[in-house]
This record gives structure tokens, C-alpha cells and sequence, in this order.
């Protein structure tokens, strides 16, 4: 014989100590699915059997069974279990997690149960220990059921005991996980007959007798098929028979439920619409059995293809998803209400959809909204088609949603429910306000290139200052660039970097194109821009006016004056306006990578209190020294000349080094604007293309507007050819040879997979001169050069492609129109992520 | 670094004794962050100089294990430490002239106490103050200053003057006391952190000037330089965040700093004073920074729930320290304190009686404090919300402030009354609250209060 238990139970064996409780247990169910109070004591004391402990142990066994509950895992309590009143305890920590409470009662004979005792020496309390257990189980047999439990198996002797050959678990009612679909979930119908069979013919249903049928599709239906409208009858008939025929599933409405009760023969007030139906079935009769058997048959939610979708009249919560209890049926038959009435004398409502975090996809009604109301993985396809709106579908898994307009007016809403055209969807409407508790403490992130990214506390909260104080709109802040891994350390004696490093660490990783880049010494700088008023507000959230962002890479407005944003954003809009770029594109808005010189119009601040100072300090100092030394008459002091005079060069150098990267910009003109990757448009993140894809975009707008645009030297470059490789350092050493920054090398595609690891989208090779302003004036000195070498690049790589997997899952997490936090999220997570502390030089 | 000391005199080559370094050589001594070579140069007749040059090795600083607790490691590697008189100079002083410095001479004993006519010269000293802030260190002790000024980028004219200044000081005074004075002085004219310092360091520090920091005028301002040092290391992290340096300590508290404290206490008083007066169960401090108001508020009320909120945990670890750790016990049942941000939803801020948010909203761009009104107004919604805020109108009577400019640096805006009313009616409006103003702080007649407040009920 096998027991059947809900597949999500809280099991307790009771049964006096020596009943076999502990054998059974190890027997049918798995060793880390029972919990028992005796590893508890031991666990807290060393001793399984010190009665000393038990506040603590039982603190203990709450802990783990409410943990385990909480996750969904079917749980054993292994005590004794006799007492009523630790019962009690148990069955609201089932209540609280929405699982069943079952038990099992093992009434094992006294004298059995001694014996078992008896083998084991650390049971050395008497015989009167276990015959008091027994009594008072006993006496708590009779009120089991009322206490709470749903199932009880009882086994009456040893015999029964091991006559069970297991346990069956049963799946609970609301699971069909089994079902993938494709599904189509209809809102709320109201008695809409009409409306609904055009509906089903939209959706290529044949309706045969009351059966409709697809030939791929199946129906689910959110519930509230009946009142208000003009015939109730018909659509329980459509629905029913096609229940009953499986082309069809169905979730209880409140209105359906009281229905139930009223052909229950309960009390309840014809109002609402119910006078209708009952009218209307008064005329046009159901079998009263079978519509009872139907109602009474829905099961308070239904969960499909392997969890990924959910239906509910009203809603569900979260942790309510795929289990049973009073509290769920009452969420999902009348949402979650706070109990006090609005002004319209409707209960007031907890919007449940704006807390919800889940993964799975909840679809349901019961309110009706103007059009289907999207918010975090929630939709309610109530568009309130019995009220004059419209009756709804959504097409799972395309998630798009098929209408079609109500007929008449049946009834009049006594709540208006139509949405403004010129407002806020209401997701980005929750979205204006991002919670704490999606950013702060530690997270794990998961991109689609690399998996489960872990962010540590601390830096989320240096995050957090960063993004509070400094950072723009998050609705504007939809990525945050990576930072870049310079190329390993030369191997030529006097310098730090060269390209051969970088070509040698894209062949190593089997590539045999690479692109050079020019790389531009300014600011980076991040640029979100729309192509209209309506697209800011319908795609982005924004209202205020504004038509996009520039801001930098750690999320700051790039200029501070609001205006000169403005401006420069106009000239990129005409830019892009004339280069076709919006039809050309199709989308209405744009991310694009940039480095925005000069490097003095950001870099103030640096300047003025870092570098220049450093170079004024040190023109000073080596000037005195070396005038103090050449008076100084002395065989020895030669070296320390020979050292203070060449310090004396590399200042000079230093501040040559740093000059061609400062200009005054009185103008819009003055400033050079160089982008190198359009990252992201409508529908799509721009890291199918190649770099050269990119760079062509680039100098369209360089072509269109020169004065503003700045072009990017780039050079492609086959590392299997000496000729083509040594083109590309001559061009190097003459680019910086000429104050150029460097250059950055990367694959020729944006997204390459390594052999083995993923391996760097980009590595940065900087010029001997440029690097004077990261290492310092002196660095060259042989004696510097041999310390500054030994340089580890292994964290700076990690972290580069940390941050690019980051944030390339913010765009397309923006791009998939993913609720803002998810976005933030990610952005977030870049933050966070350069606050680790590694070498800022590299 | 360069320090160069002359006595002038007959018997100017005493100095040579004094300092027990051969003139005839070049003395060089190791140091833990360079090398340091004291040289005589050729000088008349009745003169002699010592120098003593430094050359500090700026990466085995930056890779050193003091450094990267101390946080120097953080981005400054271009950095002037190998040029300026810092308290590295004063490190090397007490190595190279040891004996000197504490008064010793074996050779010539009666030196010790001979005042000469020293003449110090010190060719990159930070003091941004110009010759005006080094006659309110050096004066007092009698010396005579003369200094000389530099373009800080004789390319860049507009970027303004150096902050360094070659320096020459002149006394007559026994070596030792001028070598005191140097070892103690030097390094509080240095801004940045002294990446050395620990508690036994400043100890030392200061018993170098028991014999005349007593009696100075800046006694108060020198001691407190040495005491701003230590950042946690979120703190660090920051640093790291913000390359463009503007998250950095506030800038140094000039001796003339009175006025400006003075205003913060009223404030502060004034809204514990109106805050008891609205016997609170619970009230709430957003933006509490390191606890000046929490403070007050567990001292002078019995308020019996009281939470301070920053988003600084730095600030945070302060205000832990003194109202928490050290107190050992006296306050901790009452008061919470909490990382937290004004611009997220947030659930810990619901359910309070007041908050308060002192001179907090101008830290924030304007184009935020939407999302700081929904979250104090909509998400805590407390009975009654106190906001204080700059008034930009008393601007004018400050001295020495430029016109345009605000008075902290990370001020993102200051508001006349008219536009601090004009917002505050609005979002009082928006979210169902009354609202009342009152001035803080001497009313002008025409250009009102230094600060004004708003108090918000429903």
C-alpha cells in the first residue's frame, strides 16, 4: 500500500518515542526532507537526548521547517509530535506558506515501543515516559481534523507500519506545468457572448456545438464569465462544454463564485449583475448539477508550462504561486484588499502587481483597466468590455494581446477606468521611483554571457552614495560602459606597452582579425537620445521635456549646464535627421558610446588640483635643487645631478604630455565629440555587428556634421600577416609619437567567444608619452620602469568583463522592455563593480 | 623635497657641527620612502647653507603596505609628494638631523643654545594661503617670511596660481628651535593626509611644540589638522568612484571658521526645539549625516524612537561612534541608524512621526527631488516633515564669497525664499500637507535669514 500525500506538505509523525517514527522516515521519504527533534537538540548541545535544551532545539526546527517551506520543499517533522499545543505551532508555520498540514499517527503498541527503547542506551528514561506520550496522544487523536490537518494516515501496529511501501505524491489541482501551450487567456467576459465568440474567431477558434476549438491553441479563461452582461448563460455553456472537452481551462471570478453560493442555497444579494444572470438562467436554464459540479470544480489559480506562466482572477502573490490555502483562494478571488472602501465605495486595493518580484509571468483581470495593464510580470486583461471597453486576449508565449470592442455599454462603471492617452504607462509610472531593496546588501546578478555575478555588500553601498548623490534620472541611465584592460606589459626594455603585446593576446585566444582603434584622450561619455517629445515619455518614462542624456561613466550629467546638453543633443537629432538614421534604423531613439573632448572640460577639477600642481611643484623643486647643486663643488654630487636633471626633463615632459588635451570651450563648437559604438536602437543591441559597423556609423555623422564630430582613425589588422601587423605598430608608435592617447584593439565582431574563457572585448595600448600622466613624470627612470612592470592584469580583466556583461544585460533587458529595476539592476551593478579596488592606472 | 637652512655670521660653519654632518661630504641616509643626501654648496664667506634633498621614490610609496592603509594608494600616483615639503620633510629631519632636532651636539655642547641667524629656504611648500596664511603660522614665532608665487600652467593663465610657494624664512634662534617649529608646522600645511600618522605619531608630533604651541594664536586650528585623517574604506571605495575628485573631505576649516558654526548650532536648536514641540513617538532624520542634530535630539528630548538615516556610511560610522560606541549604552535603546538614500522607495521610513531633513535637499540636482518628495511625502509620510535649506538671498552679507558662488562646494543649488516657498506649497499641495516658514538664523531686512525652514503637517 502506498500513502498519498499533497506534493507540498508539511508532514508531522506523531507517535510516542519507540514507535518507529525515525525508521519509517529514513525509510520513505529523503534523509534532508525530515527534520527531527532529536538532531536538533544534538546539533545545538552535542547530546540528542538533553531534554535541557529544548526551547532551543524547537527554535531550531521552526527555523529549518519555515526555511524549507518557504522554498517549496516538502518537509517530515520527526518528534513525538503528541502535544496539541506544539501542533498548533507547526500548523501556522504550514498556514504561513500556504502548505497543507498532514500526519501521521503511528499507534504502535506500548510494550513495543519499550523494547525499541530498550536497544538503545541513550534512552534510559522509564517505561512511565512513553506511556504518558501515548495518553496524550491519545487523547488528542479525536481533534486532528479539526485542528487543522487535511490528510491523516494512521497505521495501527507494526504490521500496517511496514506494509507501506511508500509514499505517492500528488501534484495539487492548480498544477499544469505539464501544459506548454501555446495558450489564449481571455479577460473577464461578463455575460458578453457576442463579444467573445468574435473574439474567438479573431483568434482563429471554430466554435462546433458550445465547443470551441483550436487547432494548436488552447483557451484559459481569467474568471468572471458571468453578470452584468447580456448572456450569462451562453458563455458558461462555451465554457463549460469546452472545460469539459479540454480545449479549455478556467479559473473561479469572485462573481462566479458567488454564483456557487447562491445555487448553494447560501444568502447572498442579487446585485452586481447577479439578478441579471439569475434572470437570464431563469429563461435559458443550465443543468443546475452540472454548473455546480463546474464551478465548484475551478481551482482558485492555475499554474502552466513549468511554472513560467500563472492565471488568477484577481492575482496572486509571489509566494503564493503553486500551493493551496483559504488565504490564496481569497487573493486570487478578490485580490488583495486592505479592508476599508474607496470613494466609490469599492474596496480599497493593495496594488499586489506593483510588490511583485516574481519570474513567472501572472495574467489575470477583475479590474478593469483601459487597456491591458502591464506592470513588473503581471498583466491584467480586464479591459472592461461589459462597461463599454473592450473584451481581451493575450497570446501566450507571444504576450501579445488581441481585442475587440464592446458592442454596447451593458453597464454603467461605477469607477472610471479609461487611461489617459498623454500619461504614463503604469509601469513607468512605478518605475519613477526604484525601491532600496532591489539595489542595497548583497546580489547576485545573472547575465546572459556570464551567469550569476556576485556584488558585494560594501560596494553596493558605495554604489548607493554614488547613484543618490551624483547619478542622473535611472530612467535615462540604461547603461554604464565597462571599464578596459590595458595589453600585457611590454617585453622591450624601455617601455610600458606596445601593440605586439595586444596582438599577441587576441592570436593567443585564436583570433586572426583584429581592428585597431584610435583611442581619443576626453572624457567617456554615455549619450541616450530620443527622437521626440512622445518617445521620451512612451519609451523612456520621462515627461519633463527633456529629450535624452549625456552622462559619464559613473553616471553623472556630463555637463552641468542643463542647456549646453540640450544643444549639443539638437545637433546630434539633426545629424541623425539627416542621415535617414530614424526610418534607417526604425526606432525612435538611440545609445551610443562617445569620448567628448577636451579632457580639461571634465577633468577641471583633476587638472587644476592634481596635475598641474604636480607639474608647477616639480618645475619648482628641481629648479632650486639643480641651482643648489651646480654650487655645490663636490665629486660625489655628480649622480644626484645626473638624477635631478633628468627629473627636471621628465616634469617638463609631463606637462607637454597633458597640454594637448586642454582647450578652453567657450563654445559648442570647441568641444569633439568622437562616437565609437552605436549600442542600442529599438529592439535591438548592436552586438551582432562589427566594429567596422560601428565605425561606419561613426563617420556618417562626422561626414554630416564635422565641426561637432570628431572621425576615428582605425586600421584592420590580419595577425597572421607580419607586413599587416607591423603597418599597425608604425602607425601606433606615429600616432602617439604625436600626442595621440593610443589605441584600443579589439575583435573585429562585438562579442567573440573565446576557446576557453570568454575573452576581452577590448584591450587598450597607450603611448610612451601619454603614460606620464597615469604613472607619473619619473616613470621611465630605469629604476621605476623595473618596479612599474610587474603589474597584474588578472583582476582588471575580470573585472572588464564583469562590467561588459553587465552592462550590455542592461540594454537588452531595456531593449526587451523589462521593468526599470531590472535595468537598474545591472547599472547598478557596474557601479558597484568599479568601486573594487584595483590598480586605477591600468 | 628640498630643505635649505643658512646661518649667517662669523662663525656661520658651526652650523655644520650643529647639524653633524661633514660639509666636506655628501651625506646620504636611507629612508623608508626614498633617499635623503644633505650637501653644502658653495656659499661667501660669512654664510653657510646645508641642504638636505629627499628623493622620494613616489612608487615604492604607492606600493607600500602603510600606504594602502592609509588610502594613499587611491589614484594619487601622479602626485607631488616628490617634490613639496610635506610631512615626509619632517620624517627626514628627525632622521638625518636628529641630534639637532632634539638638542644634542657632542662636539660643540654650547652650540645647543647659541641663537644664530638662520635663514630657511623651502622652494615648493603648499600654502595655498599665500604670504597671508604663512604670517598666521611663522609670525607669531617670529620670523620673517618672504614668498614667492608661480602660474600653477604658465600655458594656461586662467587656471590661476600654484598652490605651492617658494618659501624663505628668517630668525635669529638656536637651530633646534627652528627645526622644532619645521617638524611640527610643515606638515599641517600640507593638505593632503599624512599617510604615516597614527596616534603615537601625532603624540610625538606634539610634544616637538610643547614649549611654544601653548602660546600660539592658531593652537586650536594647528592640533585640529592633525586629527582629520582616518577614512573607512567605503570611504576608499568612493574615492575610487569618483575620479573627478569632487566626493573629497571638506575643505579645510580656515581659523575664521566661528561664524559659520555658530549658524549650524542655531539651526540645529531650532529644529530640536520644534521637534520636542511636537512630542513625537518616533522621529526620523534623513540625511543625518555624522549626528550633530541625532545628538542633540537624544540629549534635550525623551523622544523614545529616534533614527538617523545617510546615505554616507562613513558619516554613519562617525555618528555610530559617538552616539552609539562611546556613549556605551546611554543612548542605544532609542536611537537607530540606517544606510539608506532619499531618491529610493523605502520601507523602513514609513511609519514616524517627524522627519527632518536639515540642510540636506540643496545636495541633491535639482531634477531628484521628485523622487526625494515621494519618498519623504508619499513613501514615509510622517505627521510632520521640517526642511531647512540655504537661503540664497543672505549670500551677499557673507564675506569674502564671489558673487554666483554657493556656499559648500557640493551645494547643487541654493533657493531664495520666494522659490524655497514656491516648491514647498507645491509639494504640500501634491501630497495633501500644510506647510509654514520661518527664518533661521539674524534676519536682514532686505536679503532675510541666513537659512529658512519649512514645516510640513497633515
Amino acid at each position: 500500500m502506498k500513502l498519498h500525500f499533497p506534493e507540498l506538505s508539511l508532514i508531522l509523525l506523531i507517535g510516542p518515542s519507540g514507535s518507529g517514527k525515525s525508521s519509517f522516515a529514513k525509510k520513505h521519504f529523503l534523509p534532508t526532507e525530515v527534520i527531527s527533534s532529536d538532531v536538533c537538540r544534538g546539533l545545538v548541545s552535542d547530546d540528542e537526548n538533553n531534554q535541557l535544551v529544548s526551547g532551543e532545539a524547537f527554535a531550531l526546527l521552526e527555523y529549518l521547517i519555515s526555511t524549507r517551506l518557504k522554498l517549496g520543499r516538502l518537509t517530515v517533522v520527526d518528534a513525538t509530535n503528541v502535544d496539541p499545543a506544539f501542533r498548533k505551532q507547526l500548523i501556522t508555520i504550514a498556514r504561513q506558506h500556504h502548505c497543507l498540514p498532514a500526519a501521521i499517527v503511528f499507534k504502535t503498541p506500548a510494550g513495543i515501543c519499550h523494547s525499541h527503547n530498550a536497544q538503545r542506551p541513550d534512552r534510559d528514561f522509564g517505561p512511565h515516559v512513553v506511556r504518558r506520550q501515548i495518553s496524550i496522544m491519545r487523547r488528542g487523536l479525536k481533534g486532528l481534523k479539526r485542528e487543522g490537518f487535511r490528510k491523516i494516515h494512521t497505521l495501527n501496529s507494526v504490521d500496517e507500519i511496514d506494509a507501506i511501501e511508500g509514499i505517492t505524491r500528488d501534484p495539487l489541482w492548480n498544477n499544469k506545468q505539464e501544459i506548454e501551450g501555446p495558450l489564449d487567456i481571455i479577460g473577464d467576459v461578463h455575460g458578453c457572448y457576442d463579444e467573445l465568440v468574435t473574439l474567438l474567431s479573431k483568434l482563429d477558434y471554430q466554435i462546433e456545438g458550445n465547443i470551441a476549438r483550436h487547432s494548436e491553441r488552447t483557451l484559459v479563461f481569467v474568471g468572471d464569465l458571468i453578470d452584468r452582461g447580456p448572456d450569462s448563460p451562453k458563455v458558461l455553456r462555451l465554457v463549460m462544454e469546452s472545460v469539459t472537452a479540454g480545449t479549455a481551462y478556467c479559473v473561479p471570478g469572485n462573481h462566479d463564485a458567488k454564483l456557487l453560493r447562491h445555487l448553494n442555497g447560501k444568502k447572498v444579494t442579487l446585485a452586481h449583475g447577479l439578478d441579471l444572470t439569475v434572470d437570464q438562467l431563469e429563461k435559458d436554464p443550465i443543468d443546475q448539477r452540472d454548473l455546480c459540479d463546474f464551478l465548484h470544480s475551478l481551482v482558485s489559480h492555475l499554474v502552466f508550462d513549468g511554472g513560467r506562466l500563472v492565471v488568477a482572477h484577481a492575482g496572486i502573490k509571489e509566494e503564493m504561486i503553486g500551493r493551496g490555502s483559504g488565504a490564496i483562494r481569497e487573493m486570487c478571488l478578490y485580490g488583495d484588499t486592505t479592508g476599508e472602501k474607496d470613494e466609490y465605495g469599492f474596496p480599497v486595493r493593495l496594488d499586489w502587481s506593483a510588490d511583485y518580484r516574481g519570474s513567472a509571468l501572472v495574467v489575470y483581470g477583475h479590474t478593469p483597466v483601459g487597456v491591458p495593464r502591464w506592470l513588473n510580470r503581471t498583466v491584467n486583461i480586464d479591459t472592461g468590455c461589459v462597461f463599454g471597453g473592450e473584451l481581451s486576449a493575450l497570446r501566450y508565449p507571444e504576450n501579445e494581446t488581441v481585442s475587440t470592442p464592446a458592442l454596447q455599454t451593458y453597464a454603467e462603471s461605477p469607477k472610471p477606468f479609461k487611461v489617459d492617452p498623454n500619461g504614463l504607462s503604469p509601469q513607468q509610472h512605478l518605475d519613477t521611483l526604484l525601491d532600496l531593496d532591489d539595489v542595497i546588501g548583497r546580489k547576485i546578478v545573472d547575465t546572459r554571457y556570464l551567469h550569476n555575478l556576485s556584488i558585494r555588500e560594501e560596494n553596493a553601498s558605495a554604489a548607493l552614495e554614488v547613484m543618490s548623490r551624483f547619478a542622473i534620472d535611472p530612467r535615462w541611465l540604461i547603461y554604464l560602459p565597462p571599464t578596459m584592460s590595458p595589453c600585457a606589459t611590454s617585453r622591450k626594455e624601455d617601455w610600458l606597452e606596445r601593440p605586439e603585446e595586444a596582438f599577441a593576446y587576441f592570436a593567443s585566444e585564436g583570433q586572426s582579425n583584429v581592428i585597431c582603434e584610435e583611442k581619443h584622450m576626453g572624457s567617456r561619455a554615455n549619450i541616450v537620445i530620443v527622437k521626440d517629445q512622445e518617445t521620451a515619455r512612451t519609451r523612456f518614462g520621462i515627461n519633463d521635456g527633456t529629450l535624452g542624456a549625456i552622462y559619464s561613466r559613473t553616471g553623472r550629467a556630463f555637463f552641468k549646464d542643463p542647456k549646453l546638453c540640450e544643444a549639443i543633443l539638437d545637433r546630434l537629432r539633426s545629424a541623425l535627421d539627416k542621415n535617414n538614421f530614424w526610418e534607417e534604423q526604425e526606432t525612435n531613439w538611440a545609445c551610443l558610446d562617445c569620448e567628448i573632448m577636451p579632457w580639461s572640460a571634465k577633468a577641471q577639477d583633476l587638472l587644476t588640483r592634481q596635475y598641474a600642481p604636480v607639474g608647477s611643484a616639480g618645475e619648482l623643486y628641481t629648479n632650486a635643487a639643480n641651482d643648489l647643486i651646480a654650487k655645490a663643488n663636490h665629486p660625489d654630487i655628480e649622480a644626484l645631478s645626473d638624477r635631478i636633471t633628468s627629473q627636471q626633463k621628465n616634469v617638463q615632459d609631463f606637462r607637454a604630455a597633458y597640454r594637448p588635451y586642454c582647450w578652453d570651450t567657450p563654445g559648442i563648437d570647441d568641444y569633439k565629440i568622437a562616437p565609437f559604438h552605436l549600442l542600442a536602437t529599438e529592439g535591438q543591441v548592436h552586438t551582432d555587428k562589427t566594429h567596422t559597423w560601428h565605425m561606419d556609423f561613426n563617420s556618417q555623422l562626422t561626414k554630416t556634421d564635422p565641426a561637432l564630430f570628431q572621425p576615428t582613425r582605425s586600421k584592420l589588422v590580419d595577425l597572421n600577416d607580419p607586413v599587416s601587423t607591423g603597418d599597425a605598430t608604425r602607425w601606433w608608435e606615429e600616432l602617439t609619437g604625436n600626442g595621440g592617447e593610443g589605441m584600443v584593439v579589439k575583435p573585429t565582431h562585438f562579442l567573440v567567444k573565446g576557446e576557453r574563457a570568454p575573452i576581452q572585448p577590448a584591450v587598450k595600448c597607450r603611448g610612451k608619452e601619454y603614460l606620464r600622466i597615469i604613472y607619473g613624470p619619473d616613470y621611465l627612470e630605469e629604476r621605476h620602469l623595473k618596479q612599474l612592470k610587474n603589474r597584474g592584469l588578472k583582476k582588471k580583466q575580470s573585472l572588464a568583463l564583469r562590467e561588459f556583461s553587465l552592462g550590455l544585460e542592461a540594454l537588452h533587458r531595456f531593449v526587451e522592455r523589462a521593468p526599470l529595476r531590472k535595468v537598474h539592476e545591472c547599472v547598478f551593478s557596474v557601479l558597484a563593480l568599479e568601486s573594487e579596488p584595483i590598480d586605477p592606472r591600468l | 623635497m628640498l630643505l635649505s637652512i643658512t646661518n649667517t655670521g662669523p662663525d656661520a660653519s658651526e652650523l655644520g657641527y650643529l647639524l653633524h654632518k661633514n660639509p666636506a661630504n655628501v651625506n646620504t641616509t636611507p629612508l623608508a620612502f626614498g633617499e635623503a643626501s644633505v650637501f653644502y654648496p658653495d656659499t661667501p664667506e660669512n654664510e653657510c647653507t646645508a641642504v638636505l634633498l629627499i628623493e622620494v621614490d613616489p612608487i615604492a610609496l604607492v606600493r607600500s603596505k602603510g600606504a594602502r592603509q592609509a588610502g594613499w594608494a587611491l589614484g594619487q600616483y601622479v602626485n607631488d609628494r616628490p617634490f613639496v615639503a610635506s610631512s615626509f620633510l619632517s620624517t627626514a629631519i628627525s632622521r638625518v638631523y636628529g641630534t639637532a632636532l632634539n638638542g644634542t651636539c657632542q662636539k660643540r655642547p654650547e652650540l645647543v643654545d647659541k641663537e644664530l641667524d638662520l635663514t630657511t629656504r623651502i622652494p615648493a611648500l603648499p600654502a595655498p594661503g599665500g604670504q597671508q596664511q604663512l604670517e598666521r603660522i611663522f609670525a607669531p614665532l617670529g620670523y620673517d617670511i618672504a614668498c614667492q608665487s608661480a602660474e600653477l600652467d604658465p600655458n594656461f593663465p586662467d587656471w590661476g596660481e600654484s598652490p605651492y610657494r617658494d618659501v624663505t624664512l628668517r630668525r635669529k634662534t638656536t637651530l633646534q628651535s627652528l627645526l622644532q617649529h619645521l617638524f611640527v608646522l610643515i606638515p599641517i600645511l600640507d593638505r593632503q593626509k599624512h599617510y604615516w600618522v597614527g596616534d603615537e605619531e601625532i603624540e610625538k608630533l606634539l610634544a616637538k611644540g610643547k614649549d611654544w604651541l601653548q602660546d600660539h594664536p592658531e593652537r586650536d586650528w594647528i592640533v585640529t589638522r592633525y586629527l582629520k585623517f582616518q577614512r573607512g574604506l567605503t570611504r576608499e571605495a568612493l574615492a575610487r568612484l569618483a575620479p573627478e575628485s569632487e566626493i573629497e573631505e571638506e575643505e579645510t576649516t580656515e581659523p575664521t571658521g566661528e561664524k559659520k558654526i555658530s549658524l549650524h548650532s542655531i539651526r540645529l536648536d531650532r529644529v530640536t526645539e520644534l521637534v520636542k514641540s511636537l512630542t513625537p513617538a518616533s522621529v526620523l532624520d534623513l540625511g543625518c549625516g555624522e549626528g550633530k542634530l541625532l545628538y542633540r535630539l537624544l540629549k534635550k528630548t525623551s523622544i523614545p524612537q529616534i533614527t538617523g538615516m545617510d546615505v554616507d556610511s562613513r558619516s554613519l560610522e562617525i555618528a555610530q561612534e559617538r552616539l552609539i560606541t562611546r556613549p556605551r549604552g546611554k543612548y542605544d535603546k532609542r536611537l537607530t541608524l540606517i544606510q539608506g538614500s532619499l531618491i529610493y522607495r523605502d520601507i523602513r521610513l514609513s511609519g514616524h512621526n517627524v522627519a527632518t531633513l536639515v540642510e540636506v535637499i540643496e545636495h541633491l540636482d535639482s531634477p531628484r527631488l521628485d523622487a526625494l518628495s515621494r519618498v519623504v511625502f508619499e513613501c514615509a509620510r510622517p505627521q510632520h516633515i521640517i526642511i531647512t535649506t540655504p537661503n540664497i538671498e543672505h549670500n551677499i552679507l557673507f564675506d569674502g564669497m564671489k558673487p554666483g558662488q554657493l556656499r559648500h562646494r557640493d551645494h547643487r543649488f541654493e533657493w531664495t525664499r520666494a522659490e524655497f516657498q514656491e516648491w514647498s506649497h507645491k509639494v504640500a499641495e501634491t501630497h495633501g500637507y500644510q506647510v509654514t516658514f520661518e527664518p533661521l538664523g539674524e534676519e536682514d531686512p532686505t536679503h532675510g535669514a541666513p537659512s529658512q525652514l519649512a514645516h510640513f503637517s497633515r
